[in-house]
C-alpha cells in the first residue's frame, strides 16, 4: 500500500446489525473448533457493508483485526488471506466494479473491444484506476467461468455477457444514469444455449 | 451422438423452472430414500459400475474414490466436499448445473454423502459465481423445508447437513488440497500429499473431493442404472459429459454429450463449425487451457473422450474447447495463458511461483519475437523441470500449453523472430548459453 | 523399521521417516532450503529432489516422501541432478547478485548449493522482481528481495516462539513475508529468525556490516542471562565477541537461542571496569592491583571475622563462587549468600531446588501446573519446549498457571489467578484442575521463583511439594516437581553451598544496617545497598561499572563469562563448561585468580594454583562435579507438610523488564532500544 493510500485507512471499524446477522448465519457452518473456516465470508461482509455505508466495496486494515479477533486467530493469518484472493479490495474503489476479462477465451472474442469501450466511457486510463467521478473502478480479472458467452463484463456481481463495445458503452452510460440494465446476455439468448437452438424444451422431457 | 431421452441435464439451459417443483417434475428426488436403503455399499458399487470418471479434469474413477473412505464412522466425521470454483479457462459447465439444476447437486450430495458416510457436505464455489451460489443457497432450503436433507434426510433415518461455501478469487482453490485449505480459513495453498483427503482431509477428517458435475449425475445413474450409463460412449469413458465450446466458432455453448465422438463432428455439430469454415481452423485445446492444444491435422480424427484425447497427447480435461481460427496470433494466445497461471500460481513452490513468471516473460518477448532462437530450447528445458518439481498439478497447466505450442508452432516462433531481427536490424540481444541437458 | 535403497547402500530407518532421513542415515548429503529439522516440514523449495527408481513419478521431494520398504532411491542421478540445477537456476533468477555486500555471505545456503549444484550461467535475462523492506525492529534486518519464500521464518514464528506475526502475502510471484504491523516483532527469540533464513534475508541489525563471517574464530560457551545454560558458540575477531550463535544441543536449547543471551553482546564492550579503583575521600579513583590488593588485605586483616560477608551475584561461575567461598571460610566466616533475592530453598535434597523432569522431560508431561513463575522472561527457550509439547498432537497437554500473568504465554492456560491460596484448593482436590492432575501419568509442577522469594515461600514450597507428591508427580521414573530458576549461577552456589549455615548471615541480615563491616560483592548488582551503614566497607568485584559499583569503597575487575573458562549448573542440575573466548580488557582478571591473589596476600593457603587444581578440588569437596552433564534421578524427599497457611496475597512476578536483568544487558545499547520497542509495541497493543 503505497503512503498516501494508508492515510485513508479509518481507525476503527464495527460490524453494523446487518453484518452482525449475517455473521451468525455464517458461523453456523462450521464445527465451533473450526470457526477460522469463517474468514472468507467475514472479509465479503466487511466489503459489503463498506459498500452500504461508504459506496465504495473494500477493506480498511483495521478491520482485519476485528475479524482477527472474531474468529481467534492472529491478525497477521486475515492479512494473508486478504491479499491472497483477488477478490477483496485493499483500497477504496469507486462505486461501481467495471472487470473485464481478458483471459484468451474472452481475449479470442474480443475482450479487447470491452476494454478499449470501458476506457472510452469512464475516461480512466489504465486497469485498477477510478473514474474521475468516483463512479467507476475498471479492472482486468482472470477468466470467469462463462466463457461460453464470452467477452464477459462484470459489473460488481452481475455478468453482462456476449457483449460488444457499444453496447459496454450503453451499460455505463445507463449506469452513469443511475439506472441498471438487466445482467446475463446481451444478445438475447437465455443462457448458453446455441443461438441456434429452439428457445424452449422439448415437450417430453418437461416429465420424466 | 446423445440421444434426447439420455440427457441427464435436461434443464441445462435454464428454460424450464429450476426450483424444487420444476426439478421434481423432471424427476428429481424421486423416491430418494429407496436409493439410500440401497445402502452404502451397493450405492458405491453402482457408481463404480457406471465406470464414471471424475468431471473435474483429473479423470478418476468416482466409484472408487467413494471406496476409499474409511467403512466405519470412526472418532473423527466424514465429509463430502463439493468442487464448484470453476475456474480453468474455457470451462463453464458447472456454471448451468448451479444455477439450472440446483437440485440435481443438493440431491447428489445426500447419495454421495451417504455412500460415504458423511453427514455433512460443503460446496465450495468460486467467489465470482455469486448469483449462482445464491439461487443453489434457495434449492438447498427449499430441500430443507421439504424434508429432503437435515435430520432424517428424505426419512431415511440419515441425517444430512448442505452448506456453501464461496471462494475469493484465486484459481488453484480448485486443486481439491488447496480448497481444503481455503475451507479451513487459509491460504488456497496446495497440501502435500501424502496424506491423501480421504485420510486426512478437511479439519484433518476423511474427506471425499469431487467435482460439481461428478456428484450431479449420481442421483441419475442411481435411477437409470449403471448399465444405462456405461452403454454411453465407449469403453472405460462412459457417460454422457457436459461440454462448453467457445472461441471462433460460429455458436458457442454449454451442452451435454455422449463421450467418444470425433471432435471435429462435436465442433460442427455444436459450435456450428469454425468461423470461416473448418480450413480456417488453427489449432484447438480441447479440455481447458491447462491441456495441450491440437493441430488441425489431429482434430481431423481425435476422439472427445479421455483415452482420445490421452492418445493424442493432450487430455479431456474439463471438456471447455477452446477453438482458434486462423486469424489468431497463437503465440500471443498462448501467452495470455501464460499469464493467467502467473497470476493464479499461489506462490508455496519455486517451481511454479518463479517458473510461471519466467515463462510468461519469455513468452511475451516471443509474441513481439524479441526472443533467441536458442530461448525455444530454454523454454521447453524450463518447462520440463517445471512439469515434474511442482506440488501440485499446476506446474503442468504452466507447462503443457506452451510445450505444445513448440511442438506444434515452432516454425511460426521461429519466424516470429526472424522477422523482429529482421525490422530491428538483426541486434542479437543478449548472449544466451546453450540450453542444458533437456530432463527426463 | 523398513529397509531402503539409497545409491545401492542399504540402510535402516523407523517407518514413518522421511525419505530425505533416509537418505541423511546412508551419509548423503540432500540440498535442501525449506526442511528445517525443528520445524514443520513446507517441501516448498523443491530443492531435496531424488529419484525413486521405477516410480511412475520418479522425481520425488524427499523432505515430504515418507519412506517404503525396499525402495530405492537414487540421490545422483543425471535426473536429480538436472532438478537440482533447475531448482537453484529458478531460485536465483529473482534473487539479487549482492553477495559481495549481503552479511549472509560466506555462509549462505543459497550460496553455497549455487556452487555445489547449480549451473555456471543464468539463461534468465528479463527484469528481476524487487521487494520492500519490512521493518522488524531493532534486532532483525530485512533485505526481502533477497528472500527465497521457504517459509521457515514463518514457520518459526508460528511453530516456535508462538507469536504469529509473520505471513506470507499476496500470492504466486508476489508472494512477500512480512509483518501484520510495522513496529518491533514481539517476541523474546526473534533473533533465531536469522538462523534459520538459509538466504541474506534476515540479518542481524545491531551487527550489520561489521564482519564476514569467515574471519570469525569460533569458541564454545554458556550462555548466562538466564539459568537454562542455553549452549552457544562465540565467535570472535581479535579481541571482540562479534556474534553469539546458539549451538545445537538437543537436551538443552535444541537449535535456539533467547534475543538477550545473542544480542547483550555491546554490553560486554561498555561501562567495562577494566582497572581497580579505590575510594579516597569519598570518590573513586583509578588505582593498581597492588595498591588494590594491599588495601583489601589491610581491610580483610582489621576486620572481626564474623563481621565479614559475602554475595554472589547471578552471572558468576561455579568456580569462583568455590574460591570465594573457601576464601571466607578460612578467614573464619560463614556468612555466605548466593542469593541476592533471597529465595527460599530447602537444600535437604537437591531434587528439591532443580528442574528435575529435565527439558527432554517436558515432551513427556502430559499436565502442567505454573506456580509463581511466567516462563516466557524467565526462560524463553524452555517456554518454547513448553510450547511445543502443547503444540504436539498426539496428546493433550493441559495447562494450569498460577501466577502474575503478564501476557500471552504462547499457549493456552486455565489461568487460574494470582493467588497462592489457590494450592491449599489444590491439596484439598477443589478444583477443575485437581481432575487433570490426578489422571496425568506424568504431571508436572513449575514452582518459580515469584512464589520463592516470598515470607512464606517456606510454606508455599512445602505445600507444592505435597502437592507434587499427592498427585503422583514424584515416582521412580518420573520426577515432575520443578523449580524454574532464573539465575545463571544459582544452582550452582546451591551446589556448593553458598549460603550461610547456622546463625550465619544471609543477603537480607548483610544488607540490613550494622550487621557487617565488610561485605564482599562478587557481581552482584541486583540488590539494594541502600540500608548499608555508611561505614561498611564495599569490595565490588566484578565486571561492569553497574548498580553496585557505585557503593563501592573498591573495585576490582573481574571477567565476564566471555573472558574466562568457567562451569555452570542450570536450572536441570546440568553441569557443563566453558571456554575463555577473549581475555578481559586492560587490567581484568579472572575472577577465581583475583580471589587466589588475595589469599596468597594474606598468606592463606587455597589448595590450587590453577584452574584444573581448583576443579579437582570442586569435585572431591562436592561429588556432583565430578561429571558434566545431569543426573537423572535426582531425589524428592516427603518432608512435613507445613501447617501454616500460605498468606492471601497475589504472586508477582519477579521481571519487571524482560531485555534489562544484569549488568551486560544494562550496559547494551541494543537491549536498551529492545526495551523501548518493547513498551511502544505494547502500548499500541493496549490501544487496539
Ligand atoms: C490447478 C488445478 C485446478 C483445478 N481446478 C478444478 C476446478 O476448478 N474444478 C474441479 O472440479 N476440479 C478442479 N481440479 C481438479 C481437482 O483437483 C480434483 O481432481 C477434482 O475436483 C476431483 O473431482 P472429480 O474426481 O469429480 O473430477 C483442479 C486441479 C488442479 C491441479
Ligand atoms: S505448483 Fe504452483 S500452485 Fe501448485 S503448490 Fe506449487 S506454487 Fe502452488
Ligand atoms: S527441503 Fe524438501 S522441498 Fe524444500
Amino acid at each position: 500500500m503505497s503512503e498516501n493510500k494508508m492515510n485513508i485507512q479509518p481507525t476503527d471499524f464495527t460490524f453494523d446489525k446487518e453484518s452482525e446477522k449475517q455473521i451468525a448465519l455464517v458461523l453456523a457452518k462450521y464445527p465451533k473448533a473450526r470457526k477460522a473456516s469463517a474468514v472468507i465470508p467475514l472479509l465479503y461482509i466487511v466489503q459489503d457493508q463498506m459498500k452500504r455505508l461508504t459506496k465504495s466495496a473494500w477493506i480498511p486494515k483495521i478491520a482485519m483485526s476485528v475479524i482477527a479477533k472474531r474468529l481467534e486467530i492472529a491478525p497477521i493469518r486475515v492479512f494473508e488471506i486478504a491479499t491472497f484472493y483477488t477478490m477483496f479490495n485493499l483500497e477504496p474503489i469507486g462505486q461501481y466494479h467495471l472487470q473485464v476479462c481478458g483471459t484468451t477465451p474472452c481475449w479470442l472474442r474480443g475482450s479487447d473491444d470491452i476494454v478499449a469501450a470501458c476506457k472510452k466511457a469512464t475516461g480512466i486510463k489504465e486497469y485498477g484506476e477510478t473514474s474521475k467521478d468516483g463512479l467507476f473502478t475498471l479492472s482486468e480479472v482472470e477468466c470467469l467461468g462463462a466463457c461460453a458467452n464470452a467477452p464477459i463484463l462484470q459489473v460488481d456481481r452481475d455478468y453482462y455477457e456476449d457483449m460488444d463495445g457499444q453496447k459496454t458503452i450503453e451499460l455505463i452510460e445507463a449506469l452513469k444514469r443511475g439506472e441498471k440494465l438487466t445482467p446475463g446476455s446481451a444478445i438475447n439468448r437465455k443462457s448458453s444455449e446455441p443461438v441456434s437452438q429452439k428457445q424452449s424444451l422439448p415437450e417430453n422431457l418437461r416429465t420424466k | 451422438m446423445l440421444d434426447v431421452k439420455d440427457r441427464i441435464y435436461v434443464n441445462l439451459h435454464g428454460h424450464d423452472d429450476w426450483k424444487l417443483a420444476g426439478a421434481r417434475k423432471r424427476g428429481d428426488w424421486d423416491n430418494t430414500k429407496a436409493i439410500l436403503k440401497l445402502g452404502r455399499e451397493k450405492i458405491v458399487k453402482e457408481i463404480i459400475d457406471s465406470g464414471l470418471r471424475g468431471r473435474g479434469g483429473a479423470g478418476f474413477s468416482t466409484g472408487l474414490k467413494w471406496s476409499f473412505m474409511p467403512k466405519e464412522e470412526g472418532p473423527l466425521p466424514h465429509y463430502l466436499v463439493i468442487n464448484g470454483d470453476e475456474s480453468e479457462p474455457g470451462t463453464c459447465k458447472d456454471r448451468e448445473v448451479l444455477r439450472h439444476e440446483p437440485h440435481k447437486i443438493v440431491e447428489g450430495a445426500l447419495l454421495a454423502s451417504f455412500a460415504i458416510g458423511a453427514h455433512v457436505a460443503y460446496i465450495y464455489i468460486r467467489g465470482e459465481y455469486y448469483n449462482e451460489a445464491k439461487r443453489l443457497q434457495i434449492a438447498i432450503d427449499e430441500a430443507y423445508d421439504a424434508r429432503l436433507i437435515g435430520k432424517n434426510a428424505c426419512g431415511s433415518g440419515w441425517d444430512f447437513d448442505f452448506y456453501i461455501h464461496q471462494g475469493a478469487g484465486a484459481y488453484i482453490c480448485g486443486e481439491e488440497t488447496a480448497q481444503l485449505e481455503s475451507l479451513e480459513g487459509k491460504k488456497g495453498q496446495p497440501r502435500l500429499k501424502p496424506p491423501f483427503p480421504a485420510g486426512k482431509g478437511l479439519y484433518g477428517c476423511p474427506t471425499t473431493i469431487n467435482n460439481v458435475e461428478s456428484i450431479s449425475v449420481t442421483p441419475t445413474i442411481m435411477r437409470k442404472s449403471a448399465v444405462w450409463f456405461s452403454s454411453i460412449g465407449r469403453k472405460n469413458n462412459t457417460g454422457p459429459k457436459l461440454m462448453a465450446i467457445s472461441g471462433h466458432i460460429q455458436t458457442p455453448c454449454v451442452f451435454e454429450e455422449a463421450l467418444g465422438l470425433p471432435l471435429k463432428e462435436i465442433i460442427e455439430r455444436h459450435g456450428g463449425g469454425v468461423r470461416g469454415g473448418w480450413d480456417n481452423l488453427l489449432a484447438v485445446i480441447p479440455g481447458g487451457t491447462s491441456m495441450p492444444m491440437l493441430n488441425k491435422e489431429v482434430c481431423e480424427t481425435v476422439i472427445m473422450d479421455f483415452d482420445g484425447m490421452r492418445d493424442a497427447g493432450s487430455g479431456l480435461g474439463t471438456a471447455g474447447i477452446v477453438v482458434m481460427d486462423q486469424s489468431t496470433d497463437l503465440i500471443q494466445a498462448i501467452a495470455r495463458i501464460s499469464q493467467f497461471y502467473k497470476h493464479e500460481s499461489c506462490g508455496q513452490c519455486t517451481p511454479c511461483r518463479e517458473g510461471s513468471n519466467w515463462v510468461l516473460k519469455v513468452m511475451q518477448r516471443m509474441t513481439e519475437g524479441r526472443a533467441e532462437i536458442e530461448e525455444i530450447d530454454m523454454l521447453m528445458d524450463v518447462t520440463k523441470h517445471i512439469e515434474t518439481t511442482t506440488i501440485c498439478a499446476m506446474g503442468m497447466s504452466v507447462a503443457w500449453p506452451v510445450q505444445a505450442l513448440i511442438r506444434n508452432f515452432r516454425p511460426m516462433m521461429e519466424q516470429r523472430i526472424m522477422d523482429y531481427k529482421k525490422t530491428h536490424g538483426g541486434v542479437i540481444q543478449v548472449q544466451v548459453p546453450a540450453a542444458a541437458p533437456v530432463l527426463g | 523399521m523398513v529397509k531402503v535403497i539409497v545409491d545401492g547402500i542399504p540402510v535402516d530407518v523407523p517407518n514413518g521417516s522421511s525419505v530425505l532421513q533416509a537418505c541423511e542415515k546412508a551419509g548423503k548429503e540432500i540440498p535442501r532450503f525449506c526442511y528445517h529439522e525443528k520445524l514443520s516440514v513446507a517441501g516448498n523449495c523443491r530443492m531435496c529432489m531424488v529419484e525413486v527408481v521405477g516410480s511412475r513419478k520418479p522425481l520425488v521431494s524427499s523432505c515430504t516422501q515418507p519412506v517404503m520398504n525396499g525402495i530405492e532411491i537414487r540421490t545422483d542421478s543425471e535426473m536429480v541432478r538436472a532438478a537440482r540445477r533447475s531448482t537453484i537456476e529458478l531460485l536465483l533468477i529473482n534473487h539479487p547478485l549482492d553477495c559481495p555486500i549481503c552479511d549472509q555471505g560466506g555462509e549462505c545456503d543459497l550460496q553455497d548449493q549455487t556452487l555445489g549444484y547449480g549451473r555456471d550461467c543464468s539463461r534468465f535475462r528479463d527484469k528481476k522482481r524487487a521487494v520492500t523492506d519490512k521493518y522488524l525492529g531493532p534486532l532483525v534486518r530485512t533485505v526481502m528481495t533477497r528472500c527465497i519464500q521457504c517459509t521457515r521464518c514463518v514457520r518459526f514464528m508460528n511453530e516456535i516462539a508462538g507469536t504469529a506475526e509473520l505471513g506470507g502475502i499476496y500470492r504466486g510471484t508476489n508472494l512477500e513475508i512480512t509483518p501484520y504491523l510495522e513496529q518491533a516483532i514481539y517476541s523474546e527469540l526473534s533473533g533465531n529468525l536469522i538462523d534459520v533464513c538459509p538466504v541474506g534475508a534476515l540479518t542481524a541489525k545491531p551487527t550489520a556490516f561489521r564482519f564476514r563471517s569467515w574471519e570469525l574464530k569460533n569458541t564454545d560457551s554458556i550462555d548466562v542471562v538466564d539459568a537454562l545454560g542455553t549452549n552457544i558458540t562465540l565467535q570472535v575477531r581479535g579481541s571482540e565477541v562479534l556474534r553469539i550463535l546458539p549451538r545445537r544441543n538437543d537436551d538443552v536449547n535444541e537449535f535456539w537461542l533467547s534475543d538477550k543471551g545473542r544480542f547483550s553482546l555491546d554490553g560486554l564492550k561498555r561501562r567495562r571496569l577494566d582497572r581497580p579503583w579505590i575510594r579516597q575521600n569519598g570518590k573513586l579513583v583509578e588505582s593498581n592491583w597492588d595498591d588494590a590488593l594491599q588495601f583489601v588485605v589491610d581491610k580483610l586483616k582489621s576486620s572481626k571475622k564474623e563481621r565479614i560477608g559475602a554475595i554472589a551475584g547471578n552471572l558468576c561461575d561455579v568456580e569462583s563462587m568455590f574460591a570465594l567461598k573457601n576464601l571466607i571460610n578460612k578467614l573464619g566466616s560463614d556468612n555466605l549468600d548466593c542469593r541476592q533475592d533471597s529465595a527460599y530453598y530447602d537444600t535437604s535434597y537437591r531434587g528439591h531446588y532443580v528442574f528435575n523432569s529435565t527439558l527432554n522431560g517436558i515432551d513427556e508431561a502430559d499436565a502442567l501446573l505454573i506456580i509463581g513463575s511466567f516462563p516466557r522472561q524467565e526462560s524463553p527457550v524452555l517456554n518454547a519446549r513448553i510450547r511445543k509439547r502443547w503444540l504436539s498432537l498426539t496428546e493433550q497437554f493441559p495447562i494450569a498457571f498460577i501466577g502474575e500473568f503478564l501476557d500471552n504465554l504462547t499457549y493456552k492456560v486455565d489461568n487460574l489467578g494470582d493467588d497462592p491460596t489457590l494450592i491449599h484448593d489444590l491439596l484439598q482436590n477443589k478444583l477443575l484442575f485437581n481432575e487433570t492432575l490426578n489422571n496425568a501419568k506424568k504431571p508436572m509442577i513449575i514452582l518459580g521463583h515469584g512464589a520463592l522469594i516470598r515470607n512464606d515461600a517456606k510454606i508455599i514450597f512445602e505445600k507444592t511439594l505435597a502437592l507434587a507428591q499427592k498427585i503422583g508427580a514424584i515416582s521412580d521414573d518420573w520426577n515432575g516437581f520443578n523449580i524454574l530458576h532464573h539465575a545463571a549461577s544459582r544452582v550452582g552456589g546451591l551446589d556448593i553451598e553458598f549460603y550461610p549455615k547456622n546463625k550465619s548471615l544471609d543477603t537480607i541480615s548483610m544488607l540490613e544496617k550494622g550487621n557487617i563491616d565488610l561485605l564482599w560483592l562478587l557481581d552482584a548488582d541486583e540488590i539494594d545497598l541502600t540500608q548499608l551503614s555508611a561505614d561498611c566497607f564495599v569490595i565490588y568485584q566484578g565486571h561492569h561499572g553497574d548498580r553496585s559499583a557505585e557503593r563501592a569503597d573498591i573495585i576490582l575487575p573481574g571477567a565476564t563469562y566471555t573472558e574466562k573458562s568457567g562451569t555452570y549448573v542450570n536450572t536441570e542440575g546440568r553441569i557443563q563448561r566453558s571456554f575463555r573466548a577473549v581475555f578481559p580488557p586492560g587490567d581484568a582478571k579472572e575472577d577465581w585468580q583475583i580471589i587466589s591473589l588475595i589469599a596468597q596476600s594474606m598468606n592463606i593457603e587455597l589448595p590450587y594454583t590453577n584452574i584444573y587444581e581448583l576443579r579437582g578440588c570442586l569435585a572431591k569437596t562436592y561429588p556432583v562435579f565430578k561429571s558434566m552433564g545431569v543426573d537423572k534421578n535426582k531425589m524428592c524427599s516427603s518432608i512435613k507438610n507445613s501447617e501454616k497457611n500460605i498468606k492471601k496475597q497475589p504472586l508477582r512476578s519477579i521481571i519487571s523488564d524482560y531485555f534489562l536483568t544484569n549488568s551486560i544487558s544494562r550496559a547494551s545499547l541494543t537491549m536498551q532500544e529492545c526495551s523501548k520497542a518493547r513498551h511502544a509495541n505494547l502500548t499500541t497493543k493496549a490501544a487496539e
